[in-house]
């Protein structure tokens, strides 16, 4: 398979601290990696990074075989690299269909297939569709999480980075933003996926690497990692 | 009858405040901060009205829009040397810079243009409505000051909440970090941020040049003030409140004069204002929000 993003010995700061340190990882076309690690592991610095959010000190990030860490965000989305951010991060003054809308912003092919993709996110997430008309700051959390990952696939991503999409939801809806997942991979996107839910993760996903105070502790296969006394110890709370 | 006189009168007034309110709202709104420079962009507009209508003889309109285009420039301009380099900037850095380049545009007129006092034609031909078998007349700046301002409010109502640029500002307005994670040109956004609030200014200060018909150098300054005031009241950062927010200074400005007394009704305005603020510190129609100025 080949290789579409590639982090390599990447440094981020906010002013002295040393946020990010020196972690290389690299996700495949077709697959879902997870990026797991406790609160404050780095994390969403990591996911800022790479959609062009927060700036590099030193390191390289290729993405589709360009260099993307000196270009701004709003250009890096073109590429089709988008991000579903921590905290759902909706416009809340908007409705949910012109939060979709926004998701399709830098979209030069034309109304029609705009609309496509349109029915295509109400398919996939048929609540969103009945609440179109709706400002998205009343909607429920779970609502929010998937007007957040609809609005992503709007701008037909070839490549999705999710920042904690379980974060704060019930079990029943964890796992249907889970499956969500799935589903989105299995229509060809790439996913780099961050969780502190290891459990859930591990089960989507194909590779996993485990970030530990900005660095890169373990990597391998999920199953593996799943497998691993390490792992199951710090963070599936399993002795 | 005095009284619906000087009632309309402040309508009329609140209405050019509401359309300077508008720049600072919405500036305020997108990039975050206090464009304190946006009174005098007014003032460059009036005195580009002047030369090119009253002295120059000009149609009026092709006048107001030649102002407009040269404040639009200036605005933009403006925002991207002075504002742009500040984006991470302390809110404090950002202010003090707009200080200064409101004492700079002062300073550039009264350089450019002299401190002497011009007498400014109004661009209005309207004629006066006589009502009440002419027991009041409502004057024809006050009619085209209304008619604009509505015009103006119900066209970026339905830019804002209607097109993709309108979106687009929202987006910028609520979280700057998402909307970039939309494509959307943050930088782009809050240019045409500041050269709508500056067109608007040059329609601003040919109304109330046209109304009060004395153009200096510091003609911007006090209404600007006061427009800023009236955002606040409002809720800055809301269009209607803009709107509501102009219109009552203008209202209780002018009533305070007929009633109370000229010399303090600026000082009566901003009472209202603190005594407003201290119920509903968001103004009027405005959202709650951590505010950094
Ligand atoms: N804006 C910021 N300013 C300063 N430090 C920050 C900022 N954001 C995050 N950090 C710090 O960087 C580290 C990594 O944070 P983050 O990437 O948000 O972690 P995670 O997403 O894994 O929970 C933490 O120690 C955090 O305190
Ligand atoms: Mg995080």
């Amino acid at each position: 398979m080949a290789e579409m993003l590639s982090v390599k010995n990447i440094n981020v700061y906010y002013g002295s601290i040393h946020a990010i340190k020196n972690i290389t990882f690299h996700v495949d076309e077709g697959e879902i990696v997870t990026l797991i690690g406790a609160n404050g592991a780095g994390k969403t610095t990591t996911m800022h990074a790479i959609s062009g959010l927060l700036k590099l000190q030193s390191g390289e990030i290729d993405y589709c075989g360009q260099i993307i860490n000196k270009m701004p965000a709003h250009k890096i989305i073109r590429l089709g690299l988008a991000q579903v951010p921590e905290g759902r991060r909706v416009f809340s003054g908007l409705t949910v269909q012109d939060n979709l809308m926004m998701g399709a912003y830098t979209r030069k092919d034309g109304k029609d297939a705009v609309q496509n993709d349109l029915d295509m996110v109400y398919d996939l997430l048929p609540r969103l569709k009945e609440r179109r008309g709706q400002a998205a700051g009343t909607l429920s959390g779970g609502e929010q999480q998937m007007l957040a990952i609809g609005r992503a696939l709007m701008c037909k991503p070839k490549m999705l980075l999710m920042d904690e999409p379980s974060m704060g939801l019930s079990p029943l809806l964890v796992k249907e933003i889970f499956q969500i997942i799935r589903d989105v991979n299995r229509q060809g996107v790439t996913v780099l996926l961050v969780e502190q839910n290891a459990k859930m993760a591990l089960e989507v996903a194909n590779r996993a690497y485990v970030l530990e105070t900005g660095k890169i502790k373990m990597e391998g296969e999920a199953t593996e990692l799943a497998n691993n006394i390490e792992v199951r110890k710090a963070y599936l709370g399993i002795d | 009858m005095q009284f619906l006189s000087n009632l309309i009168g402040g309508v009329s007034l609140g209405s050019v405040y509401a359309l300077i309110a508008l720049g600072y709202t919405m500036v305020y709104g997108i990039a975050r901060m206090l464009n304190f420079a946006h009174g005098d962009v007014i003032m460059v507009g009036a005195y580009i009205v002047f030369f090119t209508f009253c002295s120059g003889g000009m149609h009026p309109l092709l006048a107001i829009l030649i102002a407009m285009a040269a404040c639009t420039l200036l605005g933009v301009t403006i925002e991207r040397v002075a504002y742009r380099p500040l984006r991470e900037a302390p809110s404090l850095a950002v202010l003090i810079t707009a200080i200064g380049v409101s004492y700079l545009l002062q300073n550039g007129a009264l350089l450019l243009w002299s401190a002497n006092p011009r007498a400014f034609t109004s661009v209005v031909s309207v004629s006066p409505i006589s009502l009440f078998g002419g027991q009041l007349t409502i004057p024809g700046n006050t009619v085209i000051n209304v008619a604009v301002c509505l015009v103006i409010m119900v066209g970026l109502t339905l830019f804002v909440n209607h097109t993709t640029p309108g979106h687009a500002m929202q987006a910028v307005s609520e979280d700057r970090g998402a909307a970039q994670l939309m494509g959307i040109n943050v930088n782009a956004t809050i240019s045409l941020t500041f050269a709508i609030g500056s067109a608007l200014a040059a329609v601003a200060g040919a109304l109330l040049c046209s109304s009060y018909p004395m153009l200096q150098p510091t003609t911007g300054a006090m209404p600007g003030i006061k427009a800023f005031t009236a955002a606040v009241f409002g809720g800055i950062g809301s269009i209607p409140g803009a709107l509501l927010g102009g219109i009552l200074l203008g209202v209780i400005e002018n009533l305070s004069k007929a009633y109370i007394s000229t010399q303090v009704s600026d000082a009566i305005v901003f009472l209202v204002l603190i005594v407003i603020l201290l119920i509903k510190p968001t103004g009027l129609l405005g959202k709650r929000r951590v505010v950094k100025v």
